[in-house]
């Protein structure tokens, strides 16, 4: 099993940086799986039990410039599991680095180092190491780990401007641990929360729908367009996703599956990062 | 046209609908009486009277005139309700505007009548947010029988030259003592902390003072823990007038500009915690 990567672009290492920083804040533990063309940061947590789960996609040729993987078998797989924010740690030290090399080492325990060339005023040049501890998962686990397939939402509907979703849900967080999150087809979207001492929702109109293309939104052709779905969750989680991403995407897609889960798509150009929150009744 | 701005027929249920272009004039001069989770508030021909109260000793009101909201209809004589001032704040600053953004919150406020809940309807680019906010029975509150007439020393200044003075009050003092004295040192504010003691004098005729009128030398003293809320009133404020009353009760009036200019007043009332005894004075002198 090998693998070791280089970045050299102040752009892509700053960009990585961030999506690692994002990761770190939505998720203590981790899986990071590795594969020829992609890099994916996955968690899955028991939704039984309230817990979100995470499946973050990049291509790794956005990001690095030398990239060398080999797995166990033919299907050239590497699953890690580690602590995201042990990375976005380790990046830190990059915020102005020539160079970030990226191998997988043996250490006394299996470790992701990360050798950082940083530019001096001398002729030779720093070098920061960081050696963060993974676990490697065998290969009789990944099944574990596998794209969640699309929900059949009831309803999907582009968010309205983060910043103001953001104020609301932070005033809300303050005044109950639960939000109802609803959403029609007509572009009408509510987040509300109702308490013993008050009720209170904000009412969002005129956003766009996204188009669906295949099969899973079938159902929703026969619904009425005024009908709202909608899903009470944790309204701590719903923060976490929106304070973590430090990403800024172009949209954020949000499919609503009545009753059952809330699930965010973000979307930025390299990369996608789908976040499902599952619903809680009273 | 705004949503908030169309009459509804709706509003005839209601004994009180008010209009205001800018939430944060009410929500500003309410956090400076939020010391406490509930308010109870007054409402007349006038306007609203938000009062907090804690310990049976200090009493804050926040004095919201009609004339400060752009509409101001109250069909009744007076009307009282409790209401939870943590949720009251939260709800009013939903969109968490700021002045820094640039933007305002429009808000309408409406009220049924005893048992029906203060609804608030938000507004901000087109966004609506409505609130239903529980009231509750409202409590007694506390009279003062605070009057001009037997105030004895008045000091009002720019809020400036106490701002320091208040926000680094030795908390480890059970109290803050105030002297009034048509004498030297004329006003001082001391504290007796673990550290030490501290004594902050100010001059009467600097130009931070704008009256000064004591006729009679005054010391008391006041548990900190209940004079240190006022804090929030007098760092949002421009004047301040200090009183004291022929008892020893305190009141602090803060003169607050709001964002459009408006004039507004909140009140702070506080019972002394005990007399001075001779030996405390001779120390002081």
């Amino acid at each position: 099993m090998r693998f070791r990567a280089k970045i050299v672009d102040i752009n892509c290492i700053q960009h990585f940086t961030r999506v690692l920083g994002t990761i770190s804040r939505m998720a203590k533990m981790c899986a990071l799986r590795m594969t020829p063309t992609k890099l994916y940061f996955i968690l899955a947590d028991n939704a039984a039990v309230g817990g979100v789960s995470i499946w973050c996609e990049l291509t790794q040729s956005n990001f690095f410039d030398e990239y060398r993987i080999e797995g166990k078998d033919e299907t050239n797989n590497i699953y890690l599991e580690l602590a995201p924010d042990n990375l976005a740690r380790a990046m830190k030290s990059a915020g102005n680095a020539q160079a970030v090399k990226i191998k997988l080492t043996k250490k006394h325990t299996p470790c992701l180092t990360f050798e950082i060339t940083l530019p001096s005023l001398t002729s030779h040049t720093r070098s920061v190491v960081h050696d963060v501890p993974v676990g490697v998962i065998p290969q009789r686990n990944w099944e574990e780990y596998e794209e969640p397939a699309m929900p059949d939402f009831d309803v999907s509907i582009y968010m309205p401007s983060l910043k103001v979703v953001k104020n609301v849900i932070e005033r809300m967080k303050n005044l109950s641990s639960f939000l109802i999150l609803a959403a029609n087809q007509n572009g009408d979207m509510t987040l509300g929360i109702d308490t013993d001492l008050a009720a209170v929702t904000t009412h969002f109109k005129h956003l766009d729908m996204p188009t669906w293309e295949g099969d899973n939104s079938s159902q929703n052709h026969n619904r009425d367009p005024d009908k709202m779905a909608e899903a009470r969750v944790d309204v701590k989680k719903l923060a976490t996703f929106l304070h973590g991403q430090q990403v800024n995407p172009s949209r954020v897609i949000c499919n609503i599956m009545h009753g059952k889960a809330v699930q965010f798509l973000l979307l930025h150009e390299d990369i996608s990062l789908q976040y499902v929150i599952p619903a809680v009744s009273l | 046209m705004s949503r908030l701005t169309q009459q509804s027929s709706d509003d005839n249920r209601f004994i009180l609908v008010a209009k205001l272009d800018n939430a944060r004039n009410l929500l500003n001069i309410l956090k400076a009486v939020h010391f406490k989770e509930s308010a109870t508030c007054f409402v007349s021909s006038n306007g609203l009277k938000f009062t907090v109260e804690d310990a049976k000793c200090v009493q804050a009101n926040a004095f919201v005139q009609n004339g400060i909201f752009q509409e101001y209809i109250f069909k009744e004589e007076s009307a009282t309700f409790r209401i939870n001032l943590n949720v009251l704040l939260e709800c009013l600053n939903i969109f968490g505007s700021s002045k820094d953004t640039g933007t305002c919150t429009a808000l309408k406020m409406c009220y049924a009548g005893y048992g029906s809940p203060l609804i608030l309807m938000l507004e901000e680019g087109g966004v609506l947010t409505d609130c239903s906010i529980q009231t509750q029975e409202p409590d007694e509150t506390l009279e003062f029988d605070f009057s001009s007439a037997e105030v004895l020393n008045k000091i009002i200044m720019k809020s400036e030259c106490l701002k320091e003075a208040f926000s680094e009050l030795d908390m480890t003092s059970e109290v803050l003592q105030i002297l009034m004295s048509p004498d030297n040192p004329y006003f001082r504010l001391s504290t007796f902390g673990h550290a030490g003691s501290t004594h902050s004098d100010f001059p009467k005729d600097s130009d931070m003072v704008e009256s000064f009128e004591c006729q009679q030398t005054q010391t008391n003293r006041y548990r900190i823990s209940l004079l240190k809320p006022s804090t929030k009133a007098l760092q949002l404020s421009s004047k301040i007038s200090i009183r004291m009353d022929d008892r020893g009760f305190l009141s602090l009036q803060y003169m607050i500009i709001n964002e459009d200019g408006q004039v507004c007043f909140v009140e702070y009332l506080c019972a002394p915690d005990e007399e001075v005894d001779e030996e405390d004075e001779e120390d002081l002198s």
